[in-house]
């Protein structure tokens, strides 16, 4: 669906990522993870064609993307950032323009398809009973599930999802994360989404990719990515990985400095 | 959406009403009064009467400048904010204002207008407003891309320089130059060139025009750049043609009338208030409602100490600016805080 092909990009002189190697494929959950400042916003950034790479290249379906329409990408790609500044409209205005791609050149309103299309997006996400509400108002949950909306409206086939999870307590997360999975698999949509949440990776990501210092560090299944090893390496941290014992997926578990002392002591 | 659609063609016909009486209001008000019935009979039998001649050239001109000036300003306040995301800019923000100011003194010093005619002046005030333009969009593009705060901190710097540069111009000019230059720089809509009018009445139509092709470009631009690339804009493209479209509608604003100020500041927070956010309405009401409040502005200017005239800038300023302070005050809304 979308492969990177050495890709080296970043701002001014300096590159936070260096050579980038990744396919991505139709209908999976891919998971994206790494320390803070080791690229992924970067990352994504790059796929949305927000920064131009420097060099190498990014394909959507074998093709270039920077050889793309601007409309003809966002129709096929929606992206969902960390935090946007949505101002003072109600959400269904807000997720109807998610419908801006779509509009002719001298169309200046919506058509009963677009309205149509948002409603079965804020319906997908449970928000449709908030539409006349100002985003204002909207708690951050419920403000998070209307961007999802409003990439919805979009109808892509690729989802990009910035760290939707963070500002938002244990309930919105599994929310939100349930939504985008359910999403994934009744519409087939493909799901990029970087995480910083370990555990929430390793639930809800079929393929997770550890990205360190701007590179690809590994890649594969949440069991074969998340190993103590691994995170000790690259996060420097001492953890313990055990296993949810209801979906039996790895959970990371961190350990205290005192603790860690503590045992140490214990083991003389 | 039908819903929304009706209200916005209710909008607009109420501000059409509220332009066309005001307009009504300019024409049969002034030092000599001139009845509504009365025009009405002039305009089929009046011509050759002085009091025709007061209607449809003297009146008649300022009020069409008035809608096309202040239509035009309270546009290119609507675009200037929008792109640059910030509710305090306004078209002057951006320095234009200081080099057509500065085109002009210079033009008044030199004595250019004795040669080349009164016309010289809108074309001097032009000049110095696109050099302004060409010299803060320079410096505010790198790689390819409009950096939006340097620009607006640039335009803001250079106003600075023109306005010092215009007051050293007054302290070293002559007395019967200085008359002129205050005048110029308080903003008059006098303007004897019918040509002139029928131009400017025709860029700031226009200029909605092109405007309304970008209002959906400009509601997905309110989420932020990168929100709009994400939405399938060409932000880069985007940017540009509105920054021009801006400094093309100031810069002959300036050039012909002045400096008129607070128009493109107030008139689009007012607006927003009423009639909320969508550029497809904002853009159409703001334009409607800045003509009718440019020719009531100028209408209070010819009748407060009638036969003598104010400058119409000195009035848009008090009016405009008490407005903005009333807005703040009232609402949370003007600085975007929640």
């Amino acid at each position: 669906m979308i492969e990177i092909r050495g890709l080296i990009c970043g701002y001014g002189s300096q590159f936070s990522l260096r050579n980038i190697n990744l396919k991505v494929e139709r209908g999976e959950i891919l998971g994206i993870i790494g320390p803070n400042g080791s690229g992924k916003t970067t990352l994504l950034r790059a796929m949305s064609r927000v920064l131009k790479p420097k060099t190498g290249m990014i394909l959507f379906e074998e093709k270039d993307i920077w050889q793309m329409g601007f409309k003809e990408l966002s129709t096929k790609m929606a992206v969902v950032s960390q935090s946007i500044d949505v101002g003072d409209i109600a959400v269904e205005e807000f997720v109807l323009l998610g419908r801006t791609p779509y509009f002719s050149s001298f169309q200046f309103l919506e058509t009963k398809m677009d309205l149509d299309i948002a409603e079965k997006a804020m319906r997908l996400t449970g928000i449709f009973a908030l539409k006349d509400r100002p985003m204002t108002k909207m708690s951050g949950g419920e403000r998070q599930l209307a961007v999802i909306a409003r990439a919805l409206a979009q109808e892509p086939k690729v989802l990009l999802l910035d760290e939707p999870t963070t500002h938002l307590d244990i309930a919105h997360q599994v929310v939100v994360l349930d939504i985008i999975k359910r999403l994934n698999r009744k519409l087939g949509i493909t799901i990029i989404v970087v995480l910083h949440d370990l555990n929430l990776a390793s639930e809800y990501c079929e393929r997770i990719v550890l990205i360190n210092d701007g590179r690809v560090y590994k890649i594969g299944k949440p069991e074969e990515v998340l190993t103590y090893q691994t995170i000790e390496e690259v996060y420097n941290t001492v953890v313990v990985v055990e296993r949810n014992p209801v979906s039996s997926k790895p959970y990371v578990l961190v350990v205290s400095e005192e603790e860690r002392q503590r045992k140490k002591r214990e083991e003389k | 959406m039908r819903e929304k659609l009706i209200g916005w063609i209710v909008c607009v016909l109420v501000l059409g009403c509220l332009l066309l009486g005001v307009s009504i209001f300019s024409l049969s008000v002034g030092s000599v009064g001139i009845g509504v019935k009365n025009i009405i009979s002039l305009i089929f039998e009046g011509e050759g009467t002085t009091e025709y001649n007061i209607l449809f050239n003297i009146r008649l001109p300022r009020i069409l400048l008035g809608f096309a000036i202040g239509g035009a300003l309270a546009i290119a306040g609507v675009i200037a904010q929008g792109v640059f995301r910030n509710p305090l800019v306004e078209p002057y923000t951006l320095g234009i204002s200081g080099g057509a100011a500065l085109g002009v003194c210079l033009n008044i010093v030199l004595r250019l207008n004795r040669r080349l005619g009164l016309v010289s002046l809108p074309m001097c005030g032009f000049l110095g407003a696109v050099s302004v333009i060409a010299l803060v969009y320079t410096l505010s593009r790198r790689k390819g891309t409009l950096k939006i705060q340097g620009l607006l901190l640039t335009g803001v710097m250079i106003s600075f320089i023109c306005s010092s540069l215009v007051m050293l111009i007054m302290s070293i000019a002559r007395t019967e130059d200085l008359h002129g230059i205050i005048f110029w720089i308080m903003g008059s809509l006098e303007e004897p060139n019918w040509l002139l009018i029928k131009l400017t009445v025709f860029i700031s139509v226009l200029g909605l025009f092109i405007a309304y092709l970008f209002c959906i470009d400009l509601n997905a631009l309110s989420l932020g750049e990168e929100e709009a690339i994400h939405l399938g804009i060409n932000v880069e493209r985007t940017k540009l043609t509105l920054f021009l479209l801006t400094s093309l509608l100031t810069g002959c604003s300036v050039s012909v009338a002045g400096v008129i100020g607070f128009v493109g500041l107030t008139i689009p927070h007012l607006v927003r208030m009423v009639v909320g956010k969508d550029y497809r309405i904002v853009l159409i009401a703001s334009f409607l409602t800045g003509g009718a409040f440019l020719i009531l502005c100028d209408t209070l200017a010819r009748i407060v100490i009638a036969p003598l005239e104010l400058p119409v800038g000195v009035i848009t300023g008090i009016l405009g600016g008490s407005l903005f302070v009333y807005a703040l005050a009232k609402g949370r809304y003007v600085l975007g805080e929640r």
